[in-house]
């Protein structure tokens, strides 16, 4: 009895590091389970976390017209901030525990590389196969196409034009017609800035919103085709015709046009500058709507706003019609999970997204909206007209880069405009992280 | 006990489960990172073998060059500055505030505690000069200096830089310092100070010399803790304006999971272990040979 009771007790601290381990390796393990082709319990969908209207336009979905998918598949959201989205991506897809449903990163790479793999759902032939091949606009349609190298693969949740939003009363004060040429536009700043207005309020801090101006440049200099050729190496960044681009931007901050401390301001301070009267023109995509139409933040008031595309430069081969657009951050459809259940969701997505985002979020998507929208501010109803017009698109600069040098360009943009790298600098930089 | 401690088999049960799991989250990912050395790719591009590449590429960046000279100035200026700076502090408790120094020593400690994100938006906040001014350009615009935009330029980003970690760290250092101090024995000064040194001599001969061993562990506490910065960098400039605050560590965490290549960030991790091992033995070196002479 004694002696079974002393190898019993031996064999204790044997037993419990066994199990110690055996619990440390199933929790490894634990969420990798749901890789193959098995069909999903729940309709997962993975977030950026600082992106809510989405999120809020699927649960009104799941609660409204695609209630009876979400009885079949309920919908299960969970978020992740984007700064570490990529790698919890990069994470899912190594273990193939990919969501039925996601944000597909921080840059087109990230999706192409997943379609690469064979993970992710053809959305075109889904949405054939489930006869609803317009539902995706024409113009998303065509940027997706651009972004992709002409496939469809993601979902637009998001359409955007990109422009040069302007103060109206600023810019009838001091007798300032909107520009169509980048020389009209120089000069209009000038004039803004010698009334003591800061001519142009911009993000800095993240650098993006000035490398869009560059990018336009090139559209409008070299042609909707001017950063394709880039990529496909019929052109470098450092050539002269690319350089004049950046030097068009850098002076514009030499001339101190995107006031003082352009690197130290970032987005929300940017958009108040320009909401509150400070600054009389305002580059963004019309995601920004949103700001606009609430009166808390928009000082100006919404008639007070025009938008205009970017100018044309004087014999340049772009034009002014060749809007600027993106598809935000579009979503993308894991293809292990892809069955039955999911495809009654894509579709009943297909169908409502559009009028769904549009009448609850004021939110433009690619989808077209298939039950008409009353009641939308004049300013959002001005840009989806607009967005109606267009025929042909072009994209950002970054938008064909690979990660590294996305981040290159964007880092080191306000230095281009403060000054402190030379534009010869700035694209050698970026193109050298092209190659 | 000895009989329990003598059996090979008791041994192995009360340091295996601690093995174990020391080898799984240390050990293995230490290797498996080496492995991924001679590779290219990350989990959704699949990995693809390039032999020696991510080593001619290393050599070959200047973004590479660029990091470590920053590491290497951020680690040299911050260890003179905080090990300096705290040896200063431990000297003032030990011989001007004596015993009434808790309340300063809680104080000059307090900033080591805090979080470091929270301590990087504060001096954010401090230094900004858009929307408004912080404190710091509102003080020099009171003296008749126009404001600064200290994140603007890498001189004085650097600078921003090296005063937050030295206010987050001296305290630190001080503490580490003191009890070194205060292991002199009290005798030995009385018999100094009879001898007739004082001030500045008494320093030198006497206390210099006592309280190396614990100024050298400091300085390779410093060395090794300033060549590995991160969270302090990545949270007061995100590297920036440019590049030009990136560490080896930030371009390391940007290449392995901003940029997708495993392979090459996992090379600048190894040329960081490198760098890190040849610091230490240096110090350890030239510690121990400073020991047997003193």
């Amino acid at each position: 009895m004694t002696t079974a009771r002393t190898r019993a007790r031996r064999f204790v601290p044997l037993i419990a590091g066994l199990g110690a381990t055996a619990l440390l390796l199933s929790a490894c393990s634990g969420d990798s389970g749901g890789g193959d082709a098995t069909a999903p319990t729940d309709f997962t969908y993975l977030s950026f976390a600082e992106n809510t209207s989405i999120q809020d336009t699927l649960t009104s979905l799941s609660t409204g017209s695609c209630s009876a998918e979400e009885e079949a598949l309920p919908l299960d959201i969970t978020t992740q901030p984007q700064a570490s989205y990529d790698q919890q991506l990069q994470l899912l897809a190594g273990q193939d525990a990919l969501p039925v449903l996601f944000a597909s990163g921080n840059s087109p790479q990230v999706a192409k590389d997943l379609n690469d793999g064979g993970k992710l759902v053809d959305v075109e032939a889904a949405l054939e196969e489930l006869g609803q091949t317009d539902a995706i606009i024409p113009a998303a349609r065509s940027t997706v196409e651009a972004l992709y190298g002409g496939d469809v693969f993601v979902l637009p949740t998001e359409f955007n034009v990109e422009g040069i939003w302007y103060n109206k009363a600023l810019f009838a004060e001091n007798g300032i017609e909107e520009p169509t040429t980048w020389d009209e536009l120089t000069a209009a700043a000038a004039t803004l800035s010698a009334a003591g207005v800061t001519p142009f309020s911009a993000d800095g801090q993240d650098g993006w919103p000035l490398t869009r101006l560059v990018g336009n440049y090139l559209f409008r200099t070299i042609g909707p085709d001017a950063l394709q050729k880039v990529i496909d190496g019929d052109a470098s960044l450092t050539d002269p015709e690319y350089v004049e681009a950046a030097a068009a931007v850098a002076e514009l901050g030499e001339a101190g046009y995107f006031g003082p401390s352009v690197g130290s301001i970032d987005y929300m301070t940017a958009v108040n500058q320009f909401l509150t009267g400070e600054a009389g023109m305002f580059y963004m995509g019309s995601w920004i709507l949103a700001n606009f139409n609430d009166p808390e933040q928009n000082k100006i008031g919404a008639e007070n706003i025009g938008f205009m595309p970017f100018p044309e430069v004087e014999g340049g081969e772009g034009s002014r019609d060749q809007l600027a657009a993106n598809v935000g951050v579009p979503l993308a459809l894991s293809e292990a999970s892809y069955g039955e259940d999911v495809s009654a969701w894509l579709d009943c997505f297909a169908e409502n997204f559009g009028s769904t985002s549009l009448g609850e979020q004021g939110v433009i998507t690619g989808f077209a909206v298939n039950e008409p929208v009353e009641d939308l501010p004049p300013l959002t109803q001005a840009v989806q007209e607009r967005i109606d017009q267009t025929t042909q698109s072009v994209l950002w600069f970054e938008a064909l880069f690979n990660a590294k040098a996305a981040a290159t360009s964007q880092t080191n943009a306000s230095q281009l405009v403060t000054g402190a790298i030379s534009p010869e600098e700035f694209m050698e930089m970026v193109q050298a992280d092209l190659n | 006990m000895n009989r329990v401690l003598g059996d090979p088999r008791a041994i192995l049960v009360l340091l295996g489960p601690a093995l174990l799991v020391y080898t799984l989250v240390m050990l293995v990912p230490i290797f498996w990172s080496l492995g991924y050395t001679v590779f290219e790719g990350n989990p959704i591009t699949g990995f693809e073998f390039v032999g020696l590449d991510n080593f001619v590429a290393l050599a070959n960046d200047p973004k590479i060059a660029d990091a470590l000279v920053f590491t290497l100035k951020y680690a040299v200026v911050l260890t003179i500055a905080q090990v300096g700076f705290g040896y200063l502090l431990a000297l003032i408790y030990v011989f001007w505030l004596r015993k009434a120094s808790s309340l300063v020593r809680t104080l000059a400690f307090f900033p080591v505690v805090l979080p470091t994100v929270a301590v990087a938006l504060l001096f954010q906040e401090l230094f900004k000069i858009a929307p408004v001014n912080g404190l710091v350009n509102d003080l020099l615009n009171l003296a008749g200096i126009p404001s600064v935009d200290w994140f603007a330029s890498p001189d004085t980003a650097f600078l921003v830089l090296i005063l937050m970690d030295l206010w987050r760290s001296m305290g630190f250092y001080a503490v580490l310092l003191y009890a070194g101090l205060v292991d002199i024995p009290d005798d030995l000064f009385e018999s100094a100070r009879l001898d007739g040194a004082s001030g500045w001599r008494l320093v030198r001969h006497i206390v210099i010399p006592l309280s190396l061993p614990v100024l050298l562990s400091s300085i390779i506490f410093s060395v090794n803790g300033t060549l590995k910065v991160f969270d302090s960098v990545l949270a007061l400039t995100g590297g920036g304006p440019g590049n030009t605050t990136t560490p080896l560590t930030l371009y390391m965490y940007q290449t392995s999971f901003t940029y997708g290549e495993y392979g090459y960030g996992s090379s600048i991790a190894l040329l960081l272990t490198i760098i890190c091992l040849l610091v230490t033995i240096f110090i350890f070196r030239s510690s121990r040979r400073d020991l047997t002479k003193g």
